[in-house]
């Protein structure tokens, strides 16, 4: 177990469990500062849960989280996002009933200051027009799409140290998952460490330097992004048999 | 001009503290999510304290302001939260409603336990003299100080609140917090503190409204504060639960209206008698029906709420098979040991009770079926036991029919009621259909049951003995306890067979996913309406048994409180199971019968124990009977296991 200074985020055996239904078995992997790690896997793999135990929405039954070095397990969600760590969640990722303008502040007045904040919401509608037309209304009647622009707008204008996004792309039109990856990679140029939740794996490993990718709650490989194509594959095929065997 | 004046003036205070309640119910469900019945137990139990201590302990006003308002309405708040509201999976709504009731239903209960007994009268003014006259308005229309502290309170306590909501940044954390905590947790916002903000905020409101507003009244008793609430409710219902100056101007609006309509309506019509005290309902009726704002009220809003685990299964099925036949043989002998005892050395004091029990539970069976199977929240079966048993007793009266055939017509009508009262909801889910039947309800007991035509009177009317054959009437008879076993045991039977057949499929489909149910071709307005139609059919029953049981068929039996304590009662003990039922009726009856041996204040204890009980319901909503079960049943198969030297049973993965 490195805890060297240049490790972002580590997972040390981590298992997690929804009440009585176990999900993670003994997960453990690390990222280095600023590099880019895609988490794979089938559905139901528990890409999204290891995101949500990492961000400490779901807490860890047994093992440790540790981002930029210190401990984390068992630490509040919010306490967790004060140290730098952003998660953006798989589909709904911003408050409904809110306008687009409030879901913003929420966001920059917390993580760039009272002081900041009228210059934070001018980079993001400099950034993305579409959401300085839509300022005022309610974030519930954007699209999908336009939801993920917010969610985005929030990372780029103040990048966290450690952004976990899961499945970002998800629903989207292939254009869009184009803004969305370049957007990724504007974020990760400018330092933080990204871990990206993903189903379309040639995207996250164009993006990515290193892979995980998770069967049935376990590690199946950890490595250099190259080599997760291979595992990834027979993952799918693994899965499709068995799938196979079920529906005779 | 100056009459229409002297009669809607004297209608402002009651306006405006149909206001004040209504704007601190859109706060509170603006901030934190919940729908809370509990707001009026909040107001109340400060109003009662701050008399408590003004009139028996000759504290000085702004003494006891400070400990019954300033401290004790944030304290309730805080505590609500803490110990309630926070454990509840924000995906769960009927938990959110039912633990307001419970506040509801035992706070008032309670407080007489601690306190001591006695209404208190004469309740002080902490801002104007009540009695002054200020002003006069136009040529003759007095404006006391009642007046004058109820706008002048109105006001700024709206401006305090949309202030708050609208131009501070903690009401922007709070209104995000009510959509979803947990979202707001991943920008670095320590919402469960936001959240305990918002509730001791709503807790301070309650404290104030209910002390500044208790001078409106001559006595500080439950009831009104609970009438002020359904009042509120209904204007909080126009504004769909979302502008509170709206919520404030329909405040004063059912006020005004309700006391000029007084006026000028001849005190001898029906108009008068019947449906003036039931405005308020009719016009939360009419806001559930054409709101739209409403429809979706109480859904989830969480997008984060997968994180929450999904329930348990229900202990009768999780057991093995070795302990499923000890269970059953257990069952059998009980059941055999009850009816001997019954029939042969039972004391008649307690025969009584355990009559009464069974009856309750045929009621309690409704409950658990609507709720439990369909998932459906009726807040009006009380009321569908009413009707039947009004209708059975009517019919004897009139046309001279047995009260036994009596009961299956009077059965009919509670489920024909209830059927229309299905149909009138269909387009309302949860929150909206739990206000739905409890305007119903209301409407019943103020504007149908004490009519000359229906009960003769507020006393109601006793039955005779030449309605029903075998002597069923007497008390304590064994003639009763069989009439009454027989009806529970064909209601429960009849229940389980509708569970275990398709109509139990099609409805715990609907309760688990109405969308997914739809997708399977679940039609599902037929079967909420059928849901309703059998429940009422089963309340009605146990209504007329209560009926019978008791001898006299009165408009206090079946009122809406009853309804709000059968939900809060059968969840206690478990709403999934028909045995749920049985444990529900049987055990309030017993700890009535053991309270009778208890000092005279613990008399209201039943339903704070029952209060009590519900409120785990947010931590475990099978109930915590149901909850005890299946720990003894998983315990006694870990001995069994041991001894059998067999293999635990796999924990199987989340698929």
């Amino acid at each position: 177990m490195s805890h060297d200074d240049r490790t972002a985020l580590e997972l040390d055996d981590v298992c997690a469990a929804y009440g009585p239904y176990r999900a993670l078995f003994a997960v453990s992997f690390s990222v280095e500062k600023g590099s880019a790690i895609a988490l794979l896997g089938p559905n139901g793999a528990g890409k999204s849960t290891v995101a949500r135990v990492v961000s400490g929405l779901l807490p860890a039954s047994s093992g440790h989280v540790r981002v930029g070095g210190s401990d984390v397990t068992g630490k509040a969600p919010w306490a967790i996002a004060r140290m730098g760590l952003s998660h953006v969640p798989e589909g709904r990722g911003v408050f409904d009933s809110l306008s687009v303008e409030e879901n913003l502040v929420l966001s920059f007045r917390r993580r760039a200051g009272r002081r900041n904040l009228a210059a934070s919401l001018e980079r993001a509608y400099a950034r993305f027009p579409l959401l300085a037309e839509r300022r005022h209304d309610r974030a519930g009647t954007l699209s999908g799409g336009q939801q993920r622009l917010v969610s985005l707008a929030k990372v780029l204008v103040v990048p966290p140290g450690v952004l976990v996004a899961d499945e970002l792309s998800l629903g989207l039109a292939p254009s869009v998952v184009d803004d969305v990856y370049a957007a990724l990679a504007d974020v990760r140029r400018r330092g933080t460490t990204l871990v990206v939740v993903e189903q379309q794996v040639d995207r996250a490993l164009g993006l990515a330097s290193s892979a995980v990718v998770l069967e049935h709650g376990s590690v199946a490989y950890f490595g250099p992004a190259s080599g997760a194509r291979a595992v990834m594959a027979q993952v799918l095929e693994r899965r499709s048999r068995s799938d196979g065997a079920n529906s005779l | 001009m100056e009459q229409l004046l002297g009669f809607a003036v004297p209608g402002i205070p009651y306006g405006c503290a149909y206001a004040v309640f209504a704007v601190g119910l859109v706060l509170t469900y603006q901030t934190t999510g919940v729908f809370n019945f509990g707001y009026g137990a909040q107001a109340y139990a400060s109003a009662f304290v701050f008399a408590w201590l003004v009139d028996d302990h000759a504290w000085p006003t702004w003494a006891a302001f400070v400990c019954a308002v300033a401290i004790l309405g944030p304290v309730l708040g805080l505590l609500f939260d803490r110990l309630l509201f926070r454990r509840i999976p924000s995906a769960n709504s009927t938990a959110k409603i039912v633990t307001g009731l419970s506040l509801l239903v035992g706070i008032p209960a309670l407080l007489p336990v601690v306190f001591g007994n006695g209404n208190l009268v004469g309740v002080p003014s902490v801002v104007f003299n009540p009695g002054t006259v200020y002003f006069h308005l136009g040529a003759d229309v007095p404006v006391n100080g009642t007046y004058l502290s109820a706008v002048l309170f109105t006001v700024a306590m709206l401006v305090v609140v949309v202030l708050l909501l609208r131009a501070t940044h903690l009401g922007l954390e709070m209104r995000a917090a009510a959509e979803s905590s947990r979202l707001l947790e991943l920008e670095g916002v320590d919402a469960p503190r936001v959240t305990a903000t918002a509730w001791a905020v709503s807790g301070l409101m309650a404290g104030i409204a209910g002390v500044l507003l208790a001078p409106t009244e001559v006595t500080v008793q439950a009831q009104d504060y609970v009438t002020l609430m359904v009042a509120a409710i209904a204007a909080a219902a126009c504004a769909a639960l979302r502008s509170m100056p709206v919520a404030a101007l329909f405040g004063v609006l059912i006020g005004v209206v309700s006391l000029t309509a007084q006026g000028y309506l001849p005190t001898s019509s029906f108009w008068y008698s019947a449906v003036l005290p039931a405005f308020p309902f009719i016009v939360l009726v009419g806001a559930l029906l054409f709101v739209p704002g409403l429809r979706r009220l109480g859904q989830a809003t969480d997008p984060l709420s997968s994180v929450d685990p999904p329930l348990p299964p229900p202990a009768a099925r999780a057991r093995g098979r070795e302990i499923d036949r000890i269970v059953r043989t257990g069952f059998w002998a009980l059941l055999f040991a009850f009816v001997v005892s019954m029939l042969t050395w039972m004391p008649p004091a307690w025969e009584t009770v355990l009559n009464q029990g069974m009856a309750y539970s045929v009621i309690f069976l409704s409950v658990t079926f609507l709720t439990g199977t369909a998932g459906q929240l009726s807040l009006a079966q009380a009321t569908l036991a009413g009707i039947a048993a009004f209708t059975a007793g009517q019919l004897a009266i009139h046309l001279g029919l047995d009260f036994l055939a009596g009961a299956v017509l009077g059965a009919l009508a509670a489920s024909l009621v209830a059927g229309l009262l299905a149909v009138a909801s269909l387009r309302l889910r949860g929150l909206g259909l739990a206000l739905m039947t409890l305007a119903a309800a209301l409407l019943f007991d103020v504007a149908v049951f004490p009519a000359q035509a229906v009960s003769g009177g507020t006393g109601g009317f006793a039955l005779e003995s030449h309605w029903l054959p075998l002597g069923l009437l007497s008390a304590n008879g064994h003639a009763y306890f069989v009439l009454a076993f027989l009806v529970l045991a064909v209601c429960v039977g009849g229940v389980r067979l509708v569970q275990r057949g398709t109509i139990g499929r099609f409805l715990t489909a609907m309760r688990g996913s109405e969308l997914g149910a739809a997708g399977v071709g679940v039609d599902l307005a037929w079967q909420r309406v059928l849901a309703f139609v059998l429940s009422g059919a089963l309340a009605g029953l146990g209504g007329t048994l209560l009926a019978i049981q008791q001898t006299v068929i009165a408009p206090g039996e079946f009122n809406y409180q009853l309804s709000l304590a059968f939900v809060v009662i059968v969840v206690t003990t478990g709403v999934g199971t028909v045995e749920g039922a049985i444990q529900a009726g049987i055990g309030l009856v017993v700890l009535e019968q053991l309270l009778q041996y208890a000092p005279g204040r613990l008399q209201g204890l039943a339903f704070v124990v029952f209060a009590l009980g519900a409120l785990t319901y947010a931590a475990h909503p099978e109930g915590i009977v149901e909850l005890e079960k299946r720990r003894w049943t998983e315990r006694a198969e870990r001995v069994l296991s041991r001894r059998h030297r067999a293999p635990a049973p796999a924990v199987t993965g989340r698929s």
